[in-house]
């Protein structure tokens, strides 16, 4: 390794030659503030925060993006580091509409906490503010430009991660803004609605599009019945919401919290993703064997799905006809269930929990209604119901944990492990291959699958059959995957896109501000429920055997045809 | 091409090559190469100074007059339209070269003129007047009575490398430039010098960047010839976008083709094949010429494949800039050759290392690679001796604002502040008192009058708080407001932000927001506003400080400069605007307040209905009054009357 | 020389003023460049621009296909520099230089007033679609100044009473 010695705050410390001197101080443990930084992206230097002396050219530099170089001295606190880092936080909040106690980020905003390290104490600048239009157009995301502080982060995330660059800055100087093409709104763009910038927004000025009033309404009226189910990742990601310590379980506190704030009933969306499991696993063997259009692409994903709609419409026969688990539960609860409460579908008021903004939008679709009812009928993010428990007066910590509802509430681990990216995948074969071979898989953990990592493959024996199989996550590397089987290559049959780096755990309607470690003991926690229960596939789920008797026939029935697939079409918008 | 024009171009090219060490040429050759250059000609030759000043003074109309008069009297005389000389308060300027005799200059020549003096200098009279100068030639009679070029003051002091040429030679005419000892320089570095002895030579020369930072040339072209790379790029920055600077467009409007050398042979000597000329959209007539010149390199393979068989490849390509202030800076620039927006990158790493399209590039601005030619040609030494021990050679400066004589001049570094203005320019016009000069466009500071003897250098320039720039000259006179010119150049800044980094985006808003509530009457009398008014004006000098600290590029680095150079030299100024409430200069309108002197008001009512506020009332036929809190302080109803009875307490 | 029109026809830049959205002819400009790479996508907006007048919707999107490029990033692009415009120019185009020299012989006042007189702001088109006002940095006439270009036309030295004459002069053309 190529070191070399840096003075840092008068005290020599070795970095290694040609890496950031933010690395270098992030290493030391000492914390220099940034706001346009993402790990692992190349800086662009916009903000400014991170400026730190470089003692012996007496220049300002900014650690993001300066290289160490040898022998160099650099002060982190110097008077004058700390008054320019106040003066350019004075400076955003100038311009700001600083309406804190107004804002959906109020306690957990960057700018905000800036301001308070910096001790900001009084309005030295003032200027005329920013006056634009809030941008609600789109069913999942809203956006107010005048909390933008112009970082960026948004729309890198935007181009690097999601391949989409449905946003970008508009104008220049003191009127840049960040919009979409001719700053139309979101919902005319490209927007997959994933929800990833608002994760990555250190302001206000990325937002869900709320619907509590909505909820309360119907919790409110009594002749509707109000439903909720939840999505696989939720329980193990809620936990953060509250203080508590990330991948923390609180599955059964949640079902009680959920019953204490006025729902009627509480089901887990796992048990459909159990349901999808046998619907998309028929379909996989279905085209094997009948010579389908493969390889096959999963459908649980509605950013994937809207994005294979805009930029991959020649791949729409490769995606699942599975309706997502979501829709699925929605489907089968204004279907099933409500015969079976002889309950008119009208009065049932039916929510989401979900770690995903593009939820909100899914849920709206026209393809997501059976006569004219729709399948879902809100969602509310991770982060909302944590906000939502907590107007309602529900804390999680002293709340004595509570059963799921029946006959929508049991669920295998292989349901359970849709949170994570890899495992729709692995739940898919491990059915699959029981269907194939009559067989349980013996090794059911499918470790090429597991991890962080944006694209993994593997190749699977089943039987005397070797499928190839991919699993992507973050769009930019399913566009690549895609573009390699234009050109040719033919040896994938199953691939599973989660539009989300790392899958629904890293959902842009989860927790703001989670680290990389918070992210993986979600991971471990959804594996090890895998290692720990009992019921490992969604072959054996009884209540969704009990489903397939009594209503549904069997998996690709003509019934579930018209309750639990769909069909995509493609989309013509801004792009 | 003509059989003939191939002709030219054998003998031209072989001039180009002929060796460089015996500089002896027998006479035909040198009888044939003065007729290319205007030297000796047959027929009488009519030069009409035709760059964008000239044309803007009407040298277009000046042209077709003198069309019309040759046709009309049946004179068989060759036109051409060269660059700008640089005297652009003379414009238009029409020179004229009889067979035998002097070229002789006249200066605002406008249509009307064009008959008489035409009539006068072929009855072969030197014309009463509109007479400039004549230029000197050995084997031609002179003109009795005319001075010469190097005996008028505008032109005497100056030393005239880059635009040797400007003005005098057609520009569109790759054969004059050749006969005047063009490109034989590039023949000299290619045959001559190694790429890296190349970069070593510049060095020597001291050559600094033209541009503002003053960078050695010669290192910066070494850090490049240092890098291993498939491909390097070579970029001339044309985009010059300081208001009161117009330097590149002059040389590139009057001697392209010296540009194009100068480049070709940095692009040898980083070993760059694809070069690119950012130049500005506003700047049609020079991007017309370039690829003209452009053209007629390539003809003569002096650009293109395998330049005279040494194997060195060079190609150059003409990028319009879309308007954008903020490309003037390296990264920036590149960024929109790329097709992206124009916002600059932190740097390291350098251009030189991870440049455009991610290669190796350098990016020197037009006069410094204009100066190139003339360094090979002469050599090192002879550069390094024109100058001061720390900045060499010449440099450029646009002349405008309040002085006598505006246009272009090329002093030697070294040359004070005040010769220049008063020496060469002429001094101030109208009897008025000189208060200041912008030096250095938006980035630059003022220089008062006890600074006017320090020499131009870049050092001493940014000792006093100003900088080279790219050579901007704007003259004030007593009439002006600093805090006006301050504003000014703060609302350009603010507007040309690129917007990325926070502190010159909010930062220079902000500036100018204080500067604009200084120049205007408080819209209120309350004391809350009057306390954010004065913390505003607190803020100034500290806000100016942390932009420059830790602005990401150069634009935002330099952008407090006006204001923090006017504060420190005219705080004066500052004060009686904020304590006073009053502009000394009478600049800022939204200051003033009217008065009408009742005996002198006759009721006419016109005062009245020209003010847009309705601030004026009175009766027809009476004396009239203006309401102070309407009054906008616009002065339409001072312009308006008729009896003087309106004027500013 | 007050109010004296003075033609520099190198500064006209060609327009139509009713704007039929010839995606044909783009698509004639779009192929005179290589179909790759963000390098000419600078010059193609030039060169529709030039054509139309105006950068529209759809010929956004249309670069943005030739391109294979978001049309947000050309549309980031676009409204970065001041040349681009996103309406139709109006049958007069009146372009006010805001150079020093200009500053500092009354500008501010001359777009002051046009922009009263035509009710529209800088970068506007009025809605007759007859007048269309830009700012521009200096063009290089400072010798005239203050000076604003009408469809390439110079007028010299104006202050607010000569442009509201040169505007009417232009209405009057139209009855």
């Amino acid at each position: 390794m190529n070191t070399i010695n840096i003075k840092i705050n008068n005290k020599t410390v070795e970095a290694n030659k040609g890496e950031m001197i933010l690395d270098v101080l992030n290493r030391q443990g000492i914390k220099v503030p940034t706001l346009c930084h993402i790990k692992d992206v190349f800086p662009s230097g916009a903000c400014r925060m991170c400026v730190v002396e470089n003692v012996k050219t007496g220049k300002l530099i900014t650690s993001c993006s300066y290289p160490v170089e040898d022998n160099m001295e650099i002060l982190t606190h110097s008077q004058r580091v700390v008054d320019s880092r106040k003066t350019i936080v004075e400076l955003l909040l100038s311009s700001h509409p600083d309406d804190c106690l107004y804002c959906v980020r109020n306690n957990h905003c960057e700018l905000q906490d800036l301001s308070a390290e910096l001790q900001v104490r009084e309005r030295r600048i003032s200027g005329k503010k920013n006056n634009y239009h809030i941008d609600r157009s789109s069913a999942s995301i809203v956006r107010d430009p005048d909390k933008c502080i112009l970082c960026g982060r948004c729309v890198r995330v935007c181009e690097e991660i999601m391949g989409v660059s449905a946003i970008d800055f508009i104008n220049r100087g003191s009127k840049t803004i960040v919009g979409t093409t001719f700053n139309k709104g979101l919902n005319n763009s490209s927007c997959i609605n994933c929800g990833q910038c608002i994760m990555v927004c250190p302001t206000g000025a990325l937002t869900e599009k709320n619907h509590f009033a909505e909820i309360r309404d119907a919790i409110q009226n009594p002749k509707r019945t109000v439903v909720v189910q939840y999505a696989p990742a939720i329980s193990v990601s809620l936990a953060e919401e509250f203080g508590m310590s990330p991948g923390e379980d609180v599955n059964g506190i949640m079902n009680a919290a959920l019953r204490r704030v006025g729902f009627d009933m509480v089901f887990d969306t796992t048990f459909s993703a159990d349901l999808t499991i046998m619907e998309e696993s028929a379909e996989l063997i279905h085209r094997i064997q009948n010579g389908g259009q493969l390889p096959m692409i999963t459908s649980c994903c509605p950013g994937w799905i809207k994005y294979a709609e805009e930029f991959a419409s020649d791949f729409i026969p490769n995606i699942s006809s599975c309706k997502s688990p979501q829709q699925m539960m929605g489907a089968v609860i204004k279907s099933y269930w409500a015969d079976k409460e002889c309950m008119s579908p009208e009065n049932i008021y039916s929510v989401a929990i979900m770690p995903c903004t593009a939820k909100k939008f899914e849920a709206q679709r026209e393809e997501m209604t059976s006569k004219g009812i729709t399948d879902v009928d809100a969602v509310l993010t991770t982060r909302e119901l944590g906000a939502f428990l907590k107007m309602m007066g529900v804390n999680l910590h002293n709340i004595e944990p509570e059963m799921v509802d029946s006959p929508l509430g049991f669920r295998s681990t292989a349901g359970k492990l849709f949170a994570n990216s890899g495992g729709v995948m692995e739940a898919a074969l491990r059915t699959a291959y029981y269907k194939l071979t009559g067989k349980e898989l013996v090794q059911f953990r499918i470790p090429a699958v597991r991890g962080l990592e944006g694209r993994k493959e593997a190749k699977i024996k089943i039987g005397e059959m070797e499928i190839g199989v991919a699993v992507v996550s973050g769009l930019v590397n399913a566009a690549k995957l895609l573009q390699e089987i234009r050109e040719g290559r033919k040896d994938i049959h199953f691939i599973e896109v989660m539009a989300c780096p790392g899958g629904c755990i890293n959902g842009g309607g989860q927790h703001i501000g989670a680290s990389e470690g918070a992210l993986k003991a979600r991971i471990s926690t959804i594996y090890n429920i895998d290692d720990k229960e009992v019921v490992k596939v969604s072959h054996k789920n009884p209540e969704v055997k009990q489903l397939y008797d009594n209503f549904l026939g069997e998996p690709l029935s003509h019934i579930s045809h018209e309750l639990l697939h769909t069909h995509y079409q493609k989309r013509d918008v801004l792009k | 091409m003509c059989a003939n024009c191939n002709n030219n171009k054998t003998f031209l090219l072989e001039e180009v090559l002929r060796d460089y060490s015996t500089n002896t040429r027998d006479a035909q050759t040198l009888n044939k190469m003065a007729v290319f250059n205007n030297e000796q000609n047959d027929i009488p030759v009519v030069f009409v100074g035709a760059g964008t000043c000239g044309l803007g003074a009407g040298a277009g109309q000046t042209l077709q007059a003198v069309k019309d008069y040759l046709q009309q009297k049946n004179i068989n005389a060759k036109i051409i339209e060269t660059g700008c000389i640089g005297l652009c308060s003379s414009e238009p300027i029409m020179d004229i070269k009889l067979p035998g005799f002097n070229r002789i200059s006249f200066e605002k020549i406008t249509t009307d003129k064009v008959p008489g003096i035409l009539d006068t200098i072929f009855e072969l009279n030197v014309p009463k007047t509109n007479v400039l100068c004549q230029f000197d030639s050995e084997n031609n009679r002179k003109w009795e009575n005319v001075p010469f070029i190097t005996e008028h003051p505008f032109f005497a002091q100056q030393k005239r490398l880059v635009l040797k040429n400007c003005g005098i030679i057609d520009p569109v005419n790759i054969e004059e430039y050749i006969s005047r000892g063009g490109y034989k320089s590039l023949v000299k570095a290619i045959s001559v010098f190694s790429p890296l002895e190349l970069c070593e030579h510049i060095i020597e020369s001291g050559l600094r960047g033209r541009g503002g930072g003053g960078f050695l040339t010669g290192m910066k072209w070494k850090f490049a010839n240092k890098e291993q790379s498939d491909q390097k790029f070579l970029i001339c920055n044309a985009d010059e976008g300081d208001p009161g600077a117009f330097m590149d467009r002059a040389v590139i409007e009057g001697d392209p083709h010296r540009l194009l050398e100068g480049m070709a042979i940095a692009g040898y000597a980083i070993g760059a094949t694809k070069a690119y000329i950012y130049i500005r959209a506003e700047y049609p007539l020079a991007i017309e010429r370039l690829k003209i010149a452009l053209k007629q390199a390539a003809e003569y393979g002096l650009l293109g494949k395998n330049i005279f068989e040494s194997g060195f490849d060079f190609e150059i390509k003409v990028k319009m800039g879309a308007g954008a202030f903020v490309c003037g800076e390296e990264t920036a620039l590149m960024h929109s050759i790329e097709g992206k927006r124009g916002m600059p990158r932190p740097r390291p790493p350098f251009p030189t290392t991870e440049g455009l399209f991610g290669k190796p590039t350098v990016i020197n601005n037009v006069e410094t690679f204009s100066n190139v030619p003339e360094i090979i040609y002469h050599g090192a030494q002879w550069f390094a001796a024109i100058g001061t021990e720390k900045s060499k050679g010449t440099k450029v400066f646009a002349l405008s604002g309040k002085i006598s004589l505006t246009g272009l001049v090329e002093i030697p570094m070294g040359t004070t502040i005040r010769e220049v203005l008063f020496n060469i320019a002429g001094g101030i016009p109208n009897n008025k008192k000189f208060k200041s000069v912008q030096i250095g466009g938006p980035s630059g500071g003022c220089i008062t009058n006890e600074n006017l003897d320090i020499q131009i250098d870049y050092d001493s320039l940014i000792a006093v708080g100003a900088m080279m720039g790219s050579g901007g000259l704007v003259v004030m006179d007593e009439d002006t407001c600093m805090v006006d010119v301050a504003k000014f150049f703060m609302d350009f800044i603010q507007r040309e932000s690129c917007g990325k980094c926070i502190p010159c985006r909010e930062g220079t808003r902000r500036m100018l927001e204080i500067l604009e509530s200084i120049t205007s009457k408080p819209r209120t009398g309350d004391s809350n506003e009057a306390l954010e008014r004065f913390k505003g004006i607190m803020q100034l000098e500290k806000l100016g400080k942390v932009i420059k600290d830790t602005s990401l590029c150069g634009l935002g680095q330099t952008a407090p400069n006006p204001v923090m150079s006017t504060l420190r030299w005219f705080r004066d100024e500052y004060e009686a605007h904020i304590f006073d409430r009053k502009c000394p200069a009478g600049v800022c309108t939204n200051l003033r307040t009217f008065k009408i002197d009742v005996d002198k008001c006759t009721g006419c009512t016109i005062c009245s209905k020209k003010c847009p506020t309705q601030a004026i009332i009175g009766a027809k036929k009476s004396p009239h009054f203006i309401v102070e809190d309407k009054c906008i302080g616009c002065g339409a109803c001072q312009e308006a009357c008729k009896f003087e009875a309106i004027s500013v307490l | 020389m007050a109010g004296a029109s003075i033609h520099l026809p190198f500064l006209k830049t060609p327009r139509k003023t009713i704007i039929i959205n010839t995606m044909e002819n783009i698509q004639q400009i779009l192929e005179k460049y290589p179909a790759q790479g963000r390098e000419n996508l600078i010059p193609l907006l030039q060169e529709i621009q030039n054509f139309n007048g105006f950068l529209s919707q759809e010929s956004i999107v249309e670069v943005g296909k030739y391109l294979n490029l978001p049309s947000s990033k050309i549309y980031g692009v676009a409204t970065f520099y001041n040349q681009f415009r996103f309406q139709p120019q109006g049958k007069y185009h009146i372009q006010v230089c805001r150079g020093t020299a200009c500053h500092v012989l009354g500008s501010a006042t001359v777009l002051e007033t046009l922009q009263k007189e035509l009710k529209i702001k800088a970068g506007d088109t009025t809605a007759d679609g007859l007048f269309s006002i830009e700012v521009v940095a200096c063009i290089g006439a400072c010798g005239l100044a203050p000076v604003i270009a009408v469809n390439g036309n110079f007028h010299a030295k104006v202050n607010s009473d000569s442009i509201k004459e040169i505007i009417q002069n232009y209405k009057n053309r139209e009855i």
